[in-house]
Protein backbone atom coordinates (compact mmCIF):
# COMPACT_ATOMS: atom_id res chain seq x y z
CA UNK A 1 0.00 0.00 0.00
CA UNK A 2 1.52 3.28 -0.82
CA UNK A 3 2.29 6.09 1.21
CA UNK A 4 -0.32 8.42 1.35
CA UNK A 5 1.39 11.30 2.67
CA UNK A 6 5.22 12.10 2.71
CA UNK A 7 4.29 14.14 6.47
CA UNK A 8 1.27 12.97 7.85
CA UNK A 9 1.62 14.67 10.93
CA UNK A 10 1.98 18.40 9.15
CA UNK A 11 -0.23 17.57 6.31
CA UNK A 12 -3.16 16.70 8.19
CA UNK A 13 -2.79 18.81 11.04
CA UNK A 14 -5.67 20.43 13.17
CA UNK A 15 -6.12 24.58 12.06
CA UNK A 16 -5.62 25.32 15.64
CA UNK A 17 -2.36 23.48 15.59
CA UNK A 18 -0.99 24.81 12.85
CA UNK A 19 -1.73 28.40 13.38
CA UNK A 20 0.30 27.58 16.46
CA UNK A 21 3.01 26.59 14.26
CA UNK A 22 3.04 29.16 12.35
CA UNK A 23 2.75 32.07 14.85
CA UNK A 24 5.90 30.62 16.27
CA UNK A 25 8.14 30.33 13.47
CA UNK A 26 6.99 33.90 12.51
CA UNK A 27 7.83 34.96 15.73
CA UNK A 28 11.38 33.75 15.54
CA UNK A 29 11.54 34.95 11.34
CA UNK A 30 10.75 38.47 12.07
CA UNK A 31 13.31 38.51 14.60
CA UNK A 32 15.77 36.59 12.43
CA UNK A 33 14.89 39.31 9.48
CA UNK A 34 15.33 42.19 11.81
CA UNK A 35 18.58 41.19 13.12
CA UNK A 36 20.12 40.27 9.80
CA UNK A 37 18.39 42.19 6.90
CA UNK A 38 19.15 45.43 7.29
CA UNK A 39 17.25 46.80 3.84
CA UNK A 40 13.92 45.10 5.78
CA UNK A 41 14.60 46.72 8.73
CA UNK A 42 14.35 49.88 7.30
CA UNK A 43 11.41 48.90 5.80
CA UNK A 44 9.91 47.97 9.36
CA UNK A 45 11.31 50.78 11.36
CA UNK A 46 9.65 53.01 8.19
CA UNK A 47 6.37 51.47 8.60
CA UNK A 48 7.09 52.06 12.87
CA UNK A 49 6.79 47.92 13.89
CA UNK A 50 9.39 46.15 16.03
CA UNK A 51 9.66 42.52 16.30
CA UNK A 52 7.67 43.06 19.35
CA UNK A 53 4.64 44.14 17.23
CA UNK A 54 4.42 40.40 15.89
CA UNK A 55 3.21 38.08 18.82
CA UNK A 56 1.44 35.54 16.62
CA UNK A 57 0.46 34.94 12.60
CA UNK A 58 -3.00 37.37 13.37
CA UNK A 59 -0.10 40.50 13.78
CA UNK A 60 1.24 39.49 10.32
CA UNK A 61 -0.79 42.27 8.36
CA UNK A 62 1.32 44.67 10.37
CA UNK A 63 4.63 43.84 8.33
CA UNK A 64 5.59 45.97 5.00
CA UNK A 65 5.59 44.19 2.29
CA UNK A 66 7.80 43.06 0.02
CA UNK A 67 8.13 43.16 -4.19
CA UNK A 68 10.61 42.36 -7.06
CA UNK A 69 11.59 45.62 -6.86
CA UNK A 70 13.18 45.28 -3.28
CA UNK A 71 14.85 41.95 -5.05
CA UNK A 72 16.16 44.21 -7.77
CA UNK A 73 17.08 46.81 -5.53
CA UNK A 74 18.76 44.35 -2.98
CA UNK A 75 20.97 42.36 -6.09
CA UNK A 76 22.45 40.52 -4.75
CA UNK A 77 23.16 40.30 -1.10
CA UNK A 78 20.49 42.73 0.02
CA UNK A 79 18.03 40.24 1.42
CA UNK A 80 20.42 37.60 2.78
CA UNK A 81 19.92 36.80 6.13
CA UNK A 82 22.70 34.33 6.83
CA UNK A 83 26.60 34.98 6.06
CA UNK A 84 27.42 32.99 2.75
CA UNK A 85 29.88 30.47 4.56
CA UNK A 86 26.52 29.00 5.81
CA UNK A 87 24.91 29.20 2.23
CA UNK A 88 25.51 25.98 -0.03
CA UNK A 89 23.04 27.05 -3.30
CA UNK A 90 21.84 29.71 -5.13
CA UNK A 91 19.01 29.45 -7.67
CA UNK A 92 18.06 32.15 -10.09
CA UNK A 93 14.78 33.23 -12.02
CA UNK A 94 14.71 32.51 -15.44
CA UNK A 95 17.49 34.38 -17.54
CA UNK A 96 16.50 38.35 -17.36
CA UNK A 97 18.23 41.44 -17.16
CA UNK A 98 17.47 43.52 -14.78
CA UNK A 99 14.78 41.80 -13.25
CA UNK A 100 17.20 39.15 -12.27
CA UNK A 101 16.28 37.36 -8.59
CA UNK A 102 18.94 35.28 -6.97
CA UNK A 103 17.59 33.52 -3.97
CA UNK A 104 20.26 31.79 -1.68
CA UNK A 105 19.91 28.48 0.35
CA UNK A 106 21.24 27.08 3.17
CA UNK A 107 21.92 23.42 3.71
CA UNK A 108 18.35 23.38 6.01
CA UNK A 109 16.83 25.74 3.02
CA UNK A 110 17.75 23.05 0.48
CA UNK A 111 16.29 20.24 2.76
CA UNK A 112 12.83 22.21 3.36
CA UNK A 113 12.48 22.71 -0.12
CA UNK A 114 13.32 18.91 -1.04
CA UNK A 115 10.93 18.19 1.87
CA UNK A 116 7.81 20.15 0.05
CA UNK A 117 8.52 18.61 -3.01
CA UNK A 118 8.64 14.81 -1.68
CA UNK A 119 5.41 15.84 -0.32
CA UNK A 120 4.06 16.63 -3.55
CA UNK A 121 5.60 13.18 -5.16
CA UNK A 122 3.92 11.13 -2.57
CA UNK A 123 0.14 12.93 -3.21
CA UNK A 124 0.58 11.93 -6.64
CA UNK A 125 0.84 8.69 -5.83
CA UNK A 126 4.85 8.44 -5.31
CA UNK A 127 7.51 6.07 -3.55
CA UNK A 128 10.61 4.42 -3.32
CA UNK A 129 9.70 1.99 -5.71
CA UNK A 130 8.87 4.37 -8.59
CA UNK A 131 11.14 5.63 -11.73
CA UNK A 132 11.15 9.19 -12.20
CA UNK A 133 11.86 11.15 -15.20
CA UNK A 134 12.78 15.03 -14.19
CA UNK A 135 12.64 16.87 -17.61
CA UNK A 136 12.80 19.97 -16.25
CA UNK A 137 15.69 22.64 -17.45
CA UNK A 138 18.06 22.19 -14.87
CA UNK A 139 20.86 24.50 -14.08
CA UNK A 140 19.85 27.98 -12.33
CA UNK A 141 16.20 27.37 -13.04
CA UNK A 142 14.17 25.78 -9.96
CA UNK A 143 12.55 23.34 -11.84
CA UNK A 144 14.74 20.46 -12.46
CA UNK A 145 17.16 21.11 -9.42
CA UNK A 146 13.38 21.07 -7.09
CA UNK A 147 11.82 17.97 -8.61
CA UNK A 148 15.24 16.21 -8.88
CA UNK A 149 16.15 16.75 -5.09
CA UNK A 150 12.32 15.69 -4.00
CA UNK A 151 12.88 12.66 -6.06
CA UNK A 152 15.69 11.55 -4.30
CA UNK A 153 14.24 11.87 -0.94
CA UNK A 154 11.29 10.35 -1.65
CA UNK A 155 13.92 7.36 -2.89
CA UNK A 156 12.72 7.24 -6.42
CA UNK A 157 15.15 6.54 -8.97
CA UNK A 158 16.02 9.20 -10.62
CA UNK A 159 16.53 10.38 -14.08
CA UNK A 160 18.13 13.86 -14.50
CA UNK A 161 17.07 13.96 -18.03
CA UNK A 162 16.38 17.87 -18.03
CA UNK A 163 14.19 18.95 -21.30
CA UNK A 164 15.07 18.79 -24.94
CA UNK A 165 15.65 15.72 -27.13
CA UNK A 166 12.36 14.19 -26.52
CA UNK A 167 13.01 11.04 -29.04
CA UNK A 168 15.97 10.16 -26.06
CA UNK A 169 12.83 11.23 -23.10
CA UNK A 170 11.06 8.60 -25.03
CA UNK A 171 13.75 6.06 -25.25
CA UNK A 172 14.79 6.05 -21.58
CA UNK A 173 10.56 6.79 -20.69
CA UNK A 174 10.60 2.85 -22.51
CA UNK A 175 13.84 1.39 -21.68
CA UNK A 176 13.89 2.08 -17.94
CA UNK A 177 10.49 2.06 -17.17
CA UNK A 178 9.62 5.29 -15.67
CA UNK A 179 6.60 5.71 -14.04
CA UNK A 180 6.50 9.50 -13.03
CA UNK A 181 7.66 12.52 -15.34
CA UNK A 182 8.03 16.12 -14.09
CA UNK A 183 8.24 19.23 -16.85
CA UNK A 184 6.45 21.93 -17.73
CA UNK A 185 2.73 21.32 -19.14
CA UNK A 186 3.10 22.30 -22.74
CA UNK A 187 6.50 19.89 -22.55
CA UNK A 188 4.58 17.17 -21.31
CA UNK A 189 2.00 17.74 -24.19
CA UNK A 190 4.56 17.80 -26.99
CA UNK A 191 5.90 14.09 -25.36
CA UNK A 192 2.71 13.23 -25.62
CA UNK A 193 2.44 14.44 -29.06
CA UNK A 194 5.65 12.58 -30.40
CA UNK A 195 5.12 9.66 -28.51
CA UNK A 196 2.23 8.46 -30.62
CA UNK A 197 3.87 10.19 -33.96
CA UNK A 198 6.84 7.26 -33.20
CA UNK A 199 3.72 5.07 -33.22
CA UNK A 200 3.30 4.08 -29.77
CA UNK A 201 0.68 4.31 -27.52
CA UNK A 202 0.16 4.79 -23.43
CA UNK A 203 0.30 1.54 -23.13
CA UNK A 204 4.13 0.92 -24.68
CA UNK A 205 5.31 3.01 -21.11
CA UNK A 206 4.82 2.68 -17.95
CA UNK A 207 4.43 6.53 -16.81
CA UNK A 208 1.48 6.77 -14.01
CA UNK A 209 1.71 10.55 -13.22
CA UNK A 210 3.08 13.76 -14.13
CA UNK A 211 3.69 16.68 -12.28
CA UNK A 212 3.50 19.60 -14.39
CA UNK A 213 4.47 23.38 -13.34
CA UNK A 214 5.88 26.47 -14.17
CA UNK A 215 3.62 27.64 -16.14
CA UNK A 216 -0.41 28.50 -17.02
CA UNK A 217 -2.11 25.41 -17.90
CA UNK A 218 -6.24 24.60 -18.62
CA UNK A 219 -8.11 21.52 -17.45
CA UNK A 220 -8.28 20.95 -21.52
CA UNK A 221 -4.74 20.58 -21.49
CA UNK A 222 -4.74 18.19 -18.27
CA UNK A 223 -7.42 15.75 -19.91
CA UNK A 224 -5.18 16.11 -23.23
CA UNK A 225 -1.79 15.69 -21.31
CA UNK A 226 -3.71 12.45 -19.43
CA UNK A 227 -5.09 10.77 -22.42
CA UNK A 228 -2.34 10.99 -24.74
CA UNK A 229 0.39 10.00 -21.67
CA UNK A 230 -2.06 7.45 -20.27
CA UNK A 231 -1.45 9.16 -16.75
CA UNK A 232 -2.68 11.55 -13.84
CA UNK A 233 -1.27 15.33 -14.08
CA UNK A 234 -1.13 16.77 -11.22
CA UNK A 235 -0.24 20.55 -10.81
CA UNK A 236 2.57 22.18 -8.70
CA UNK A 237 2.93 25.53 -7.97
CA UNK A 238 6.18 27.63 -6.62
CA UNK A 239 8.37 30.59 -7.62
CA UNK A 240 11.98 31.09 -7.18
CA UNK A 241 11.90 34.03 -4.62
CA UNK A 242 10.67 31.79 -1.75
CA UNK A 243 12.65 28.16 -3.03
CA UNK A 244 11.11 26.75 -6.31
CA UNK A 245 8.40 24.31 -6.95
CA UNK A 246 6.75 22.61 -4.36
CA UNK A 247 5.39 25.31 -2.91
CA UNK A 248 1.78 24.47 -3.23
CA UNK A 249 1.29 20.75 -5.00
CA UNK A 250 -2.28 19.08 -6.22
CA UNK A 251 -3.32 15.67 -4.81
CA UNK A 252 -5.73 13.00 -6.24
CA UNK A 253 -8.76 15.55 -6.16
CA UNK A 254 -7.30 17.84 -8.58
CA UNK A 255 -9.37 21.20 -7.70
CA UNK A 256 -6.39 22.89 -6.48
CA UNK A 257 -3.12 22.99 -4.53
CA UNK A 258 -2.35 22.75 -1.20
CA UNK A 259 0.05 24.96 0.53
CA UNK A 260 2.79 23.69 2.36
CA UNK A 261 1.78 26.63 4.99
CA UNK A 262 4.20 25.17 7.46
CA UNK A 263 6.76 26.99 5.47
CA UNK A 264 4.77 29.29 3.49
CA UNK A 265 2.06 31.61 5.08
CA UNK A 266 -0.60 32.54 2.43
CA UNK A 267 -2.23 35.93 2.37
CA UNK A 268 -4.61 37.18 -0.38
CA UNK A 269 -4.54 40.77 -0.98
CA UNK A 270 -6.78 43.66 -2.50
CA UNK A 271 -3.41 44.67 -5.17
CA UNK A 272 -4.56 48.23 -4.72
CA UNK A 273 -5.01 48.91 -1.48
CA UNK A 274 -2.98 45.99 0.44
CA UNK A 275 -5.57 45.22 2.47
CA UNK A 276 -5.85 41.77 3.50
CA UNK A 277 -9.17 40.01 1.88
CA UNK A 278 -10.85 36.98 3.29
CA UNK A 279 -11.01 33.43 3.02
CA UNK A 280 -12.17 33.06 -0.69
CA UNK A 281 -11.91 36.35 -1.87
CA UNK A 282 -9.86 37.13 -5.44
CA UNK A 283 -6.81 38.99 -4.77
CA UNK A 284 -3.36 39.05 -5.39
CA UNK A 285 -1.54 36.06 -3.70
CA UNK A 286 1.73 36.87 -0.57
CA UNK A 287 4.13 34.51 0.67
CA UNK A 288 5.92 34.87 4.14
CA UNK A 289 8.37 32.38 4.08
CA UNK A 290 9.12 31.04 7.74
CA UNK A 291 11.77 28.80 7.88
CA UNK A 292 13.94 30.01 5.38
CA UNK A 293 17.25 30.76 6.77
CA UNK A 294 19.27 32.51 3.84
CA UNK A 295 16.66 34.26 1.68
CA UNK A 296 13.58 34.65 4.12
CA UNK A 297 10.52 36.79 2.56
CA UNK A 298 8.10 38.54 4.21
CA UNK A 299 4.90 39.04 2.98
CA UNK A 300 6.22 38.55 -0.82
CA UNK A 301 3.56 39.98 -3.22
CA UNK A 302 3.75 37.23 -5.93
CA UNK A 303 1.72 39.51 -8.10
CA UNK A 304 -0.28 35.68 -9.00
CA UNK A 305 -4.04 36.31 -9.01
CA UNK A 306 -5.77 33.90 -7.27
CA UNK A 307 -7.92 32.25 -4.01
CA UNK A 308 -7.13 30.23 -1.14
CA UNK A 309 -10.42 27.96 0.46
CA UNK A 310 -9.91 25.85 3.59
CA UNK A 311 -12.65 23.16 2.36
CA UNK A 312 -12.30 20.08 3.67
CA UNK A 313 -10.31 18.06 0.84
CA UNK A 314 -10.96 14.69 0.62
CA UNK A 315 -7.24 13.32 0.59
CA UNK A 316 -7.43 14.29 3.92
CA UNK A 317 -4.86 17.02 3.84
CA UNK A 318 -5.81 19.94 5.93
CA UNK A 319 -2.88 22.64 4.15
CA UNK A 320 -5.29 25.43 2.77
CA UNK A 321 -5.51 24.84 -0.88
CA UNK A 322 -5.16 27.67 -3.62
CA UNK A 323 -6.40 27.80 -6.84
CA UNK A 324 -4.56 27.55 -10.09
CA UNK A 325 -3.24 31.56 -10.70
CA UNK A 326 -6.14 33.14 -12.50
CA UNK A 327 -4.09 35.98 -13.83
CA UNK A 328 -1.51 38.43 -12.85
CA UNK A 329 -1.58 41.80 -10.93
CA UNK A 330 1.58 42.99 -13.41
CA UNK A 331 2.45 42.88 -17.37
CA UNK A 332 4.74 39.62 -16.64
CA UNK A 333 3.88 37.24 -19.00
CA UNK A 334 4.58 33.25 -18.64
CA UNK A 335 6.07 32.14 -22.18
CA UNK A 336 7.06 28.61 -22.59
CA UNK A 337 6.95 28.72 -18.64
CA UNK A 338 9.94 31.71 -18.83
CA UNK A 339 8.87 34.82 -17.41
CA UNK A 340 8.69 37.59 -19.67
CA UNK A 341 8.36 41.42 -19.04
CA UNK A 342 7.59 43.87 -21.63
CA UNK A 343 9.86 46.03 -20.57
CA UNK A 344 12.52 43.60 -21.08
CA UNK A 345 11.76 43.84 -24.54
CA UNK A 346 12.19 47.28 -24.25
CA UNK A 347 15.80 47.16 -22.81
CA UNK A 348 16.66 45.07 -25.66
CA UNK A 349 15.13 47.42 -28.35
CA UNK A 350 16.52 50.38 -26.76
CA UNK A 351 19.88 49.24 -26.89
CA UNK A 352 19.67 47.77 -30.59
CA UNK A 353 18.18 51.06 -32.02
CA UNK A 354 18.75 53.94 -29.38
CA UNK A 355 15.40 54.60 -29.19
CA UNK A 356 12.16 52.61 -28.18
CA UNK A 357 9.95 52.22 -31.29
CA UNK A 358 6.86 51.20 -30.82
CA UNK A 359 6.13 47.28 -30.20
CA UNK A 360 3.94 44.82 -29.78
CA UNK A 361 4.06 41.53 -28.49
CA UNK A 362 1.63 38.80 -29.81
CA UNK A 363 1.41 35.21 -27.60
CA UNK A 364 -0.70 32.85 -28.77
CA UNK A 365 -1.52 28.80 -28.56
CA UNK A 366 -1.15 26.55 -31.19
CA UNK A 367 -2.48 22.82 -29.84
CA UNK A 368 0.02 23.06 -27.24
CA UNK A 369 3.13 24.80 -27.90
CA UNK A 370 2.68 28.83 -27.43
CA UNK A 371 4.14 31.23 -29.81
CA UNK A 372 5.72 34.61 -29.24
CA UNK A 373 5.65 37.53 -31.73
CA UNK A 374 7.34 40.82 -31.56
CA UNK A 375 6.20 43.56 -33.82
CA UNK A 376 8.45 46.33 -34.00
CA UNK A 377 7.13 49.45 -36.13
CA UNK A 378 9.91 50.58 -38.38
CA UNK A 379 11.58 54.02 -38.69
CA UNK A 380 12.90 56.50 -40.47
CA UNK A 381 16.47 56.06 -39.14
CA UNK A 382 16.07 52.05 -39.09
CA UNK A 383 15.46 51.41 -42.49
CA UNK A 384 18.25 51.12 -44.86
CA UNK A 385 17.08 49.79 -48.63
CA UNK A 386 18.27 46.67 -48.91
CA UNK A 387 16.82 43.48 -48.12
CA UNK A 388 20.05 42.48 -46.49
CA UNK A 389 20.32 45.11 -44.18
CA UNK A 390 16.37 44.43 -42.97
CA UNK A 391 16.84 41.06 -42.62
CA UNK A 392 20.10 41.62 -40.40
CA UNK A 393 18.40 44.23 -38.29
CA UNK A 394 15.72 41.17 -37.56
CA UNK A 395 18.28 39.08 -36.93
CA UNK A 396 20.38 41.07 -34.28
CA UNK A 397 16.90 41.37 -32.40
CA UNK A 398 16.36 37.93 -32.54
CA UNK A 399 19.55 36.77 -30.83
CA UNK A 400 19.13 40.14 -28.73
CA UNK A 401 15.93 38.76 -27.32
CA UNK A 402 17.33 35.26 -26.96
CA UNK A 403 19.78 36.34 -25.15
CA UNK A 404 17.99 38.33 -22.14
CA UNK A 405 14.89 35.55 -22.50
CA UNK A 406 16.28 32.32 -23.13
CA UNK A 407 13.44 32.14 -25.80
CA UNK A 408 13.22 32.83 -29.13
CA UNK A 409 10.96 35.42 -30.13
CA UNK A 410 9.24 35.88 -34.28
CA UNK A 411 10.53 39.37 -35.40
CA UNK A 412 7.84 41.21 -37.49
CA UNK A 413 8.87 44.47 -38.78
CA UNK A 414 5.93 46.21 -39.44
CA UNK A 415 5.01 50.13 -41.36
CA UNK A 416 4.89 53.12 -38.73
CA UNK A 417 1.78 53.29 -37.14
CA UNK A 418 0.53 50.05 -37.87
CA UNK A 419 -0.02 48.84 -34.70
CA UNK A 420 -3.20 49.82 -32.99
CA UNK A 421 -3.41 52.82 -30.44
CA UNK A 422 -5.45 52.82 -27.27
CA UNK A 423 -5.85 56.63 -25.77
CA UNK A 424 -2.77 56.95 -27.94
CA UNK A 425 -0.66 54.51 -26.67
CA UNK A 426 0.01 51.64 -28.28
CA UNK A 427 -1.48 48.41 -27.18
CA UNK A 428 1.64 46.29 -25.61
CA UNK A 429 0.51 42.71 -25.13
CA UNK A 430 -2.07 40.71 -27.19
CA UNK A 431 -2.38 37.42 -25.41
CA UNK A 432 -4.71 34.47 -27.48
CA UNK A 433 -4.13 32.11 -25.11
CA UNK A 434 -7.34 31.33 -23.11
CA UNK A 435 -6.16 29.90 -19.90
CA UNK A 436 -8.24 31.05 -17.61
CA UNK B 1 25.58 61.33 -62.93
CA UNK B 2 23.03 59.75 -60.63
CA UNK B 3 19.39 59.89 -59.87
CA UNK B 4 17.03 59.46 -57.01
CA UNK B 5 15.75 56.38 -56.08
CA UNK B 6 13.32 56.08 -52.92
CA UNK B 7 12.71 52.98 -51.37
CA UNK B 8 9.10 52.04 -49.30
CA UNK B 9 9.17 49.44 -46.50
CA UNK B 10 6.19 47.43 -47.00
CA UNK B 11 4.46 44.93 -45.06
CA UNK B 12 3.43 41.48 -46.93
CA UNK B 13 -0.35 42.11 -46.53
CA UNK B 14 -3.27 43.05 -48.88
CA UNK B 15 -3.64 46.64 -49.81
CA UNK B 16 -0.63 48.25 -49.06
CA UNK B 17 0.72 48.27 -52.53
CA UNK B 18 -2.63 50.19 -53.53
CA UNK B 19 -1.59 52.22 -50.81
CA UNK B 20 1.48 53.24 -51.64
CA UNK B 21 0.54 53.72 -54.55
CA UNK B 22 -2.14 55.99 -54.42
CA UNK B 23 -0.27 58.16 -51.94
CA UNK B 24 1.79 58.53 -55.09
CA UNK B 25 -1.25 59.21 -57.14
CA UNK B 26 -2.89 61.55 -55.14
CA UNK B 27 0.79 64.01 -55.12
CA UNK B 28 0.40 63.64 -58.95
CA UNK B 29 3.72 61.90 -58.60
CA UNK B 30 4.71 59.87 -61.97
CA UNK B 31 6.58 56.79 -60.91
CA UNK B 32 9.29 55.98 -64.04
CA UNK B 33 10.86 52.62 -62.38
CA UNK B 34 9.45 50.58 -60.39
CA UNK B 35 11.07 47.11 -58.76
CA UNK B 36 9.80 45.50 -55.46
CA UNK B 37 12.05 42.94 -53.37
CA UNK B 38 10.57 40.80 -51.06
CA UNK B 39 10.73 38.34 -48.38
CA UNK B 40 7.87 36.43 -46.39
CA UNK B 41 7.27 39.48 -44.35
CA UNK B 42 7.69 42.38 -45.92
CA UNK B 43 9.24 43.78 -49.30
CA UNK B 44 11.08 46.96 -50.35
CA UNK B 45 9.59 48.49 -53.62
CA UNK B 46 11.98 50.69 -55.31
CA UNK B 47 10.87 53.69 -57.33
CA UNK B 48 12.57 56.40 -59.48
CA UNK B 49 9.42 59.19 -60.10
CA UNK B 50 9.37 62.55 -61.61
CA UNK B 51 9.41 64.37 -58.64
CA UNK B 52 11.57 62.83 -55.43
CA UNK B 53 11.04 65.40 -52.77
CA UNK B 54 7.46 65.27 -53.77
CA UNK B 55 6.82 61.98 -53.55
CA UNK B 56 8.58 61.84 -50.13
CA UNK B 57 6.23 64.03 -48.66
CA UNK B 58 3.81 62.05 -50.22
CA UNK B 59 4.59 58.90 -48.42
CA UNK B 60 5.88 60.80 -45.01
CA UNK B 61 2.38 62.06 -45.26
CA UNK B 62 0.69 58.23 -45.18
CA UNK B 63 3.37 56.96 -42.41
CA UNK B 64 4.89 55.23 -44.93
CA UNK B 65 9.37 54.93 -44.97
CA UNK B 66 10.87 55.61 -48.05
CA UNK B 67 14.88 56.43 -47.96
CA UNK B 68 16.23 57.89 -50.84
CA UNK B 69 19.53 56.42 -52.47
CA UNK B 70 22.13 57.72 -55.65
CA UNK B 71 21.68 55.05 -58.09
CA UNK B 72 22.62 54.95 -62.04
CA UNK B 73 20.33 55.13 -64.61
CA UNK B 74 22.31 53.74 -67.56
CA UNK B 75 20.45 53.51 -71.14
CA UNK B 76 21.63 51.32 -73.90
CA UNK B 77 20.76 49.55 -76.87
CA UNK B 78 17.75 47.06 -77.15
CA UNK B 79 19.69 44.46 -78.75
CA UNK B 80 20.91 41.08 -77.41
CA UNK B 81 24.37 41.94 -75.60
CA UNK B 82 24.09 45.28 -74.35
CA UNK B 83 23.36 44.52 -71.02
CA UNK B 84 26.23 41.74 -71.19
CA UNK B 85 28.76 44.89 -72.24
CA UNK B 86 27.34 46.78 -69.59
CA UNK B 87 28.02 44.39 -66.75
CA UNK B 88 31.79 43.52 -68.17
CA UNK B 89 32.82 47.40 -67.86
CA UNK B 90 31.75 47.28 -64.03
CA UNK B 91 33.18 43.86 -63.55
CA UNK B 92 36.74 44.88 -65.35
CA UNK B 93 36.47 47.77 -63.06
CA UNK B 94 35.71 45.43 -59.59
CA UNK B 95 32.15 47.31 -59.19
CA UNK B 96 29.97 45.21 -57.34
CA UNK B 97 26.37 45.45 -58.76
CA UNK B 98 23.48 44.72 -55.41
CA UNK B 99 20.72 45.16 -57.40
CA UNK B 100 19.23 46.05 -60.53
CA UNK B 101 16.17 46.42 -62.86
CA UNK B 102 14.89 48.05 -65.81
CA UNK B 103 12.68 50.95 -66.67
CA UNK B 104 11.19 52.95 -69.07
CA UNK B 105 11.95 51.07 -72.08
CA UNK B 106 11.06 52.54 -75.60
CA UNK B 107 10.41 50.58 -78.30
CA UNK B 108 10.45 52.83 -81.01
CA UNK B 109 13.51 54.85 -80.31
CA UNK B 110 14.79 51.35 -79.51
CA UNK B 111 15.91 52.59 -76.21
CA UNK B 112 16.33 50.51 -72.89
CA UNK B 113 17.29 51.91 -69.51
CA UNK B 114 18.90 50.34 -66.38
CA UNK B 115 18.77 51.29 -62.92
CA UNK B 116 22.05 50.00 -61.05
CA UNK B 117 22.58 50.09 -57.60
CA UNK B 118 26.49 49.60 -56.86
CA UNK B 119 29.13 49.35 -54.34
CA UNK B 120 30.61 52.57 -55.76
CA UNK B 121 28.67 54.99 -58.02
CA UNK B 122 31.55 57.67 -58.84
CA UNK B 123 33.86 54.42 -60.12
CA UNK B 124 30.94 53.25 -61.53
CA UNK B 125 30.20 56.12 -63.35
CA UNK B 126 33.64 56.40 -64.91
CA UNK B 127 33.94 53.32 -66.15
CA UNK B 128 30.55 53.39 -67.68
CA UNK B 129 31.15 56.64 -69.21
CA UNK B 130 34.55 55.75 -70.62
CA UNK B 131 33.11 52.65 -71.74
CA UNK B 132 30.77 54.96 -73.88
CA UNK B 133 27.36 54.66 -71.79
CA UNK B 134 24.94 56.51 -72.31
CA UNK B 135 23.73 57.77 -68.08
CA UNK B 136 20.83 59.79 -67.44
CA UNK B 137 20.21 62.77 -65.40
CA UNK B 138 17.58 63.34 -63.36
CA UNK B 139 16.53 66.37 -65.34
CA UNK B 140 16.24 63.47 -68.64
CA UNK B 141 14.32 60.87 -66.06
CA UNK B 142 12.02 64.32 -65.67
CA UNK B 143 11.75 64.25 -69.25
CA UNK B 144 10.77 61.08 -70.51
Amino acid sequence: MAKRYWNEKIECMELSEMKALQSERLVRQVKHVWDNVPYYRKKMEEKGVTPDDVRSIDDLYKLPFLSKADLRDGYPYGLLAMPLSECVRIQSTSGTTGKRVVAFYTQNDVDMWEDCVARAITAAGGTKDDVCQVAYGYGLFTGGPGLNGGSHKVGCLTLPMSSGNTERQIQFMMDLGSTILCCTPSYAAYIGETLHEMGHTPDDIKLKAGIFGAEPWTEEMRHQIEESLGIKAYDIYGLTETSGPGVAFECEEQTGMHINEDNFIAEIIDPDTGEVLPEGSKGELVFTSITKEAFPLLRYRTRDICILSRKKCSCGRTLIKMCKPMGRSDDMLIIKGVNVFPSQIETVLLKDFNATPNYQIVVDRVGTTDTFEIKVELSGDMFSDTIKDVAALEKKLSADIVQILGIKAKITLVEPKSIPRSEGKAVRVIDRRKLV
Amino acid sequence: MTVKQLSVFVENRPGRLCAVTEALANAGINIRAVSIADTKDFGIMRIIVNDTDKAVAALKEKDFIASAANVIAVSADDKPGSMAAIMKTLYNDNISVEYMYAAFLNPEKGIACLILRVDNNDKAVTALTEAGCKLLSEEDIAKI
